[in-house]
């Protein structure tokens, strides 16, 4: 990226898009398209499930939109004692 | 067969009944037989876009209401021998649309016509799902400004939940028609750019009509702007969709909105 296109990043018109796209991929989790952190969800779902198991409740994957940059959050709640899979 | 298309935003005041007209009259003028559906009942406008507003005498609820048929409610346009016009009603409530009532009346419509085009109302809520529920094709009005791009999300997911398509597990067909398009201000950096909007809502782009007078000289005399004034920039880009619709090969250049460049480049950091 060159500097000049550095410089018109900074136009309204950039933070615009940086808006839309974090606030939209919160809200196609709620409003039924698919998405980032559903996909993200599907995926740690399957990663987990090679090793542990584990209750697809119990797995929470949520996106906190900040202002300059958003927190995945992922909370995994794994019975004690685990129930470890061997590995093939 | 007949094609239904749903002319939807979720925001209101994005041109969704300008560019209904528009595309109703350029694919009638290329010969298909075209019946434009006012779907905004109770703020019924399409009549006076369309010029058609004083020979209104029934419309869409009383023939759901069985009050008169439909060719008894359907207006033929008076420069476009293949156009008409199924205006809303103006006073009734909202609820006077039965769902069963809009199936009978686009099953009679696809009969009749190559093309039934439904102008949306705005808004997420029945109106709207019922104006595209019968749907083959939609076409999502886009301005590129915040608001209107998220609604337009919002949109896109109900037509792909909402709609008959989506129900019986098939791919609702969306095109994003950019309407409203200020290339001076998107140069400047003050608007989304194009390739921006295409790549939030990742839906393929029907075209993109530029922000003129020439569209509100053509609402104010009551005549679509792709018959008014047929040589503007926004009746040509409406031109160049409407055979996109048809599946013509038009090309369509992006605008290059960081053009005018120099300017824009330094002082970008300044817009606002
Ligand atoms: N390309 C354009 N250039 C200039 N003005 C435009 C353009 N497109 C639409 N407009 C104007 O914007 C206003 C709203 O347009 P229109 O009525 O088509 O929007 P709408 O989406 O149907 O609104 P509603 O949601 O209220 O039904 C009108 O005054 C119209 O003339
Ligand atoms: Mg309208």
């Amino acid at each position: 990226m060159s500097l000049l296109s550095l410089f018109s990043r900074k136009a309204s018109a950039g933070v615009a898009r940086d808006r839309l796209q974090i606030l939209l991929s919160h809200e196609r989790t709620t409003t039924g398209r698919s998405d980032l952190v559903a996909i993200l969800r599907e995926e740690i779902l399957a990663v987990i499930a090679k090793h542990v198991t584990v209750d697809r409740d119990k797995v929470q994957v949520k996106m906190d939109r900040g202002e300059s940059y958003s927190t995945l959050e992922v909370d995994i709640e794994i019975p004690l004692p685990a129930p470890v899979k061997m590995a093939v | 067969m007949a094609k239904v298309l749903v002319v939807t935003s979720g925001k209101g005041g994005v041109g969704k009944t300008t560019s209904t007209a528009a595309l109703g009259a350029a694919l009638a003028m290329s010969g298909r037989k075209v019946c434009v559906v006012d779907f905004d009942v109770g703020l019924r406008n399409l009549d006076l876009v369309m010029g058609a507003e004083r020979r209104v005498v029934f419309d869409i609820v009383n023939v759901i209401q069985g009050d008169a048929k439909l060719s008894q409610a359907i207006i033929r346009d008076k420069r476009i021998e293949t156009l008409h016009l199924l205006p809303a009603s103006q006073t009734r409530d909202k609820d006077a649309l039965s769902a069963e009532g809009v199936a009978r009346v686009i099953r009679e419509l696809r009969e009749k016509f190559d093309w039934v085009i439904c102008d949306s109302p705005a808004g997420i809520e029945r109106g709207a799902t019922l104006a595209m529920r019968h749907a083959d094709i939609a076409v999502v009005v886009t301005n590129p400004e915040v608001s209107s791009v998220r609604d337009s999300d919002r949109i896109i997911g109900l037509l792909d939940s909402k709609t008959e398509k989506a129900e019986r597990g098939e791919r609702m067909d969306k095109r994003l028609l950019l309407t409203r398009y200020d290339s001076g201000r998107a140069a400047r950096g003050e608007m989304l750019k194009t390739e921006d909007v295409l790549e939030i809502l990742s839906i393929p782009l029907l075209g993109i009509i530029p922000e003129s007078q020439d569209v509100l000289k053509a609402s104010n005399l009551g005549t679509p702007v792709t018959v008014g004034s047929p040589t503007s920039a926004p009746a040509r880009a409406y031109v160049d969709a409407a055979r996109r619709l048809i599946g013509e090969k038009v090309d369509l250049t992006l605008p290059d909105d960081r053009r005018s460049s120099l300017f824009g480049k330094l002082f970008g950091r300044r817009a606002a």
